[in-house]
């Protein structure tokens, strides 16, 4: 009894930051995984164990999610391996000497086991990452990582749009940005799942999304703002919100990868040396399309002409006869309803996952930073330069390390440049 | 329900190792946010340099506990400077977003496929914590009050990590109450009075840098040396953030308040965590499952963060106006 409490506390410890493997509350010892390729699920696949004497342990087939578990009698070293027979056609592990791995399991720890797979035959003709794909020339790969740059960069800069005019107008850094477009995602999963066709859900969940950013900003931060919260203080709340948010989402939806119900698996389309899917043409134009709108919007409109007054000095404008509160309220819908957009936007190209807004957070961050903290349009281009640079940065880094690559340019634009691109000297203060 | 078993997995948790890791964190970070004002958001990143610090010397490289130790420390004073050089001259929402930012790389790098060899990948660096056992002066067995106890090997990473965070907090007593603290507070307050003064305001942000985060990587070797092994997600932002509730909740710029904080955040969650599981288990709630429990639990997490900043940014010790929370 005595152990079995240490053993509890000492795996709370890991829960607490290993909440990725949700299933890892079940009792007892087991192996665990999920295959993906691309994002999406691959299932059918045969996984073994034996233990460290050769012994079998059991075996385990992917299911429909790509998920596959393997319950072991007790903590001690087993050798997990995957029958790259029974893949699908096209799909193949990406290291071919790791298709048995030799694990140590704990007492009480439900084992995570990697095994990466890539696209065989169908990514190759385009992507250029295979071995047999001699004929694709640098240029052809650098092409297809400057679109999947731009993609990236696009979603990027919807989210980034929202925390720099937040910024802007309030001065908040909120830092649960990440978790608005989850919420974007879930939304509208909540309505497909409920019969309606993604494209009606979508429009929905950014008309919710909206109503969430507006309702947040009237009943929340607005009064916290009167209240006269610090900033720093309310950046601190934003993280606890955040928090909040995401274990809430975890709660409702159990930390499983959902899909929506439709557009999950697309033939792929090849476009002179790049390859992409419909979806994700669809996808980078309804993103151009809204980012020029919000940009018009913002040059162009009355409501557009006040917000930059309200960011560049609120007292000014309010003097000036705008309502300052007004303009922050819409400012908050807006770039709620932009946040979950791109979370729709992201859900249909990946998976939705309680995490996935909180794993572009930084990467949107590093864009606002680049262009300028408080300049839309320094948000955008700074968004589209962090995208490309972190997918064209895996022409000379590991893929695994292309986030840090930005993360580590972004520290060194603030040596240099600490405004920003499109910022101005004066904000840094 | 077994109310026995709540209570004492609680106070088991409030005193266990997890709160010696969070208190060592908290007081790093109060050395940055609580006296020195800065708003360190990569304590993460601290704590994962003095874990993968000890643990790649020894697992990777074969070299003696104390030269892991050594590296830690070492590591971590580097990355205050490689850190402090670009980001202590911006503002705070500058410095979070930098400061979070170097913490995920730390993260990124010691998990990643290409550095394996060195740092494990995903799956950790395990078998380096012999050293520091065999120091062990507890025999085998249980050692405890009634039903509260640990066995021989928490029981001496508890002793030791209780011991650092005395030390810790003696040296940030007297390290604050020197004139060098006072200046790190004056900082605090108004930055540019400090330089109208002649102080190198630069320098001193960067020296209250390097101190927490030595502190930091206190923890990171107890965190590491308590699990005998080091898996890079342990470190990812959460880390950082639940170390700023225990701090907040505690109080910061006080001595003992990380100490509390992290005392009682362990012991509130737990009893919470347990209280939950217990009534679950025996059909006292009955529309969640056990499974929902902790994602329940780290939501009153982030609304007892929001709610203390709104209505006790103090926490229990500290005091309203030396806390800051309006710093630009």
């Amino acid at each position: 009894m005595r152990s079995a409490v240490i053993a509890f506390t000492a795996f709370l410890g890991g829960l607490i930051l290993f909440l990725a493997a949700p299933t890892a509350w079940a009792d007892g010892e087991a192996l665990k995984g999920t295959l993906q390729n691309q994002g999406q699920p691959v299932s059918g696949v045969k996984i073994s164990a034996v233990t460290d004497s050769n012994a079998p342990v059991g075996d385990a087939t992917s299911d429909a999610k790509g998920e596959w578990s393997i319950a072991v009698p007790k903590p001690g070293t087993y050798k997990v391996t995957l029958d790259a027979k029974t893949l699908p056609s096209g799909v193949a592990l990406k290291f071919k000497d790791r298709s048995s791995l030799t694990l140590q399991v704990y007492e009480g720890n439900v084992r995570n086991v990697l095994f990466p797979l890539v696209s065989a035959g169908a990514a190759n003709q385009g992507g250029g990452q295979g071995a047999d794909t001699n004929t694709d020339t640098v240029w052809d790969e650098l092409a297809q990582l400057l679109f999947d740059g731009l993609a990236l960069g696009l979603i990027i800069a919807l989210g980034a749009l929202g925390i720099s005019l937040i910024f802007g107008t309030t001065g908040l850094t909120n830092f649960a940005h990440g978790e608005l477009l989850t919420i974007g995602a879930f939304i509208a999963y909540v309505f497909n799942t409920a019969g309606l066709h993604l494209l009606i859900a979508a429009p929905l969940a950014v008309i919710v999304a909206a109503g969430f950013g507006y309702g947040q900003e009237r009943f929340f931060w607005g009064p916290l703002r009167r209240r006269k919260t610090g900033l720093v203080s309310m950046m601190i709340i934003s993280i606890g919100l955040a928090i909040f948010l995401r274990y809430l989402l975890l709660f409702i939806f159990k930390g499983e990868n959902l899909p929506y119900e439709q557009y999950v698996a697309q033939d792929g389309i090849q476009l002179g040396p790049i390859s992409t899917t419909p979806k994700g043409l669809v996808a980078m134009g309804v993103e151009i399309v809204v980012l020029i709108l919000v940009g018009l919007a913002l040059m162009f409109t009355r409501l557009g002409k006040a917000t930059r007054a309200v960011s560049d000095n609120p007292a000014l404008a309010a003097s000036s006869g705008i309502n300052v509160d007004r303009i922050i309220r819409i400012v908050w819908a807006a770039g709620t309803a932009v946040a979950g957009l791109a979370g729709v936007l992201l859900g249909t190209t990946q998976i939705l996952n309680y995490q996935m807004g909180q794993q572009v957070l930084l990467l949107m961050f590093a864009g606002v930073t680049l262009g300028g903290l408080g300049t839309a349009f320094g948000a955008l281009v700074g968004s589209l330069v962090v995208g490309i640079f972190v997918q064209v940065s895996t022409l000379w880094i590991p893929p695994e390390l292309k986030t840090v690559g930005a993360l580590v340019v972004l520290i060194l634009v603030l040596l240099v440049r600490p405004q920003g691109i499109l910022g101005r000297r004066e904000r840094i203060g | 329900m077994d109310w026995n078993l709540i209570f004492t997995r609680a106070i088991e948790a409030g005193i266990g190792t997890e709160a010696v890791i969070y208190a060592l964190a908290a007081i790093g970070l109060n050395i940055h946010f609580g006296y020195t004002g800065l708003l360190n958001f990569g304590q993460a990143g601290f704590v994962a340099v003095g874990a993968y610090g000890l643990a790649t010397m020894i697992a990777t490289f074969g070299l003696p506990f104390w030269v892991g130790v050594l590296t830690g420390i070492a590591g971590a004073v580097v990355f205050a400077l490689l850190l402090g050089i670009p980001t202590l001259r911006l503002r705070a929402d500058y410095l979070a977003i930098v400061t979070i930012a170097a913490a995920e790389i730390v993260r990124l790098v010691v998990r990643s496929i290409a550095l394996q060899g060195t740092f494990g990948g995903t799956d950790g660096l395990e078998a380096f914590s012999d050293g520091f056992y065999s120091m062990n002066p507890y025999g085998p067995g249980e050692y405890g009050i009634g039903p509260i106890g640990f066995d021989n090997r928490t029981m001496w990473v508890l002793t030791v990590g209780w011991v650092l965070v005395a030390v810790f907090c003696v040296l940030v007593y007297l390290a604050m109450n020197s004139p060098w603290g006072r200046v790190l507070k004056a900082i605090r307050e108004d930055e540019d009075a400090v330089r109208s003064l002649g102080k190198n305001v630069f320098s001193y942000k960067m020296q209250a840098l390097v101190f927490g985060g030595v502190v930091g990587a206190f923890a990171g070797f107890l965190f590491a040396l308590s699990r005998a092994a080091t898996q890079p997600d342990l470190f990812s932002t959460e880390l950082t953030f639940y170390a700023y509730t225990v701090l907040i909740l505690g109080g910061a710029a006080r001595v003992l308040g990380p100490v509390i904080g992290a005392a009682l955040f362990w012991l509130l969650l737990i009893l919470v965590k347990t209280g939950m599981e217990e009534a679950v288990n025996h059909q006292v709630i009955t529309f969640i499952s056990v499974n929902q429990v902790g994602a329940i639990n780290y939501m009153l997490v982030g609304l007892g963060l929001v709610l203390l900043l709104i209505f006790r940014p103090q926490g229990i010790l500290g005091d309203k106006r030396e806390i800051a929370l309006d710093a630009r």
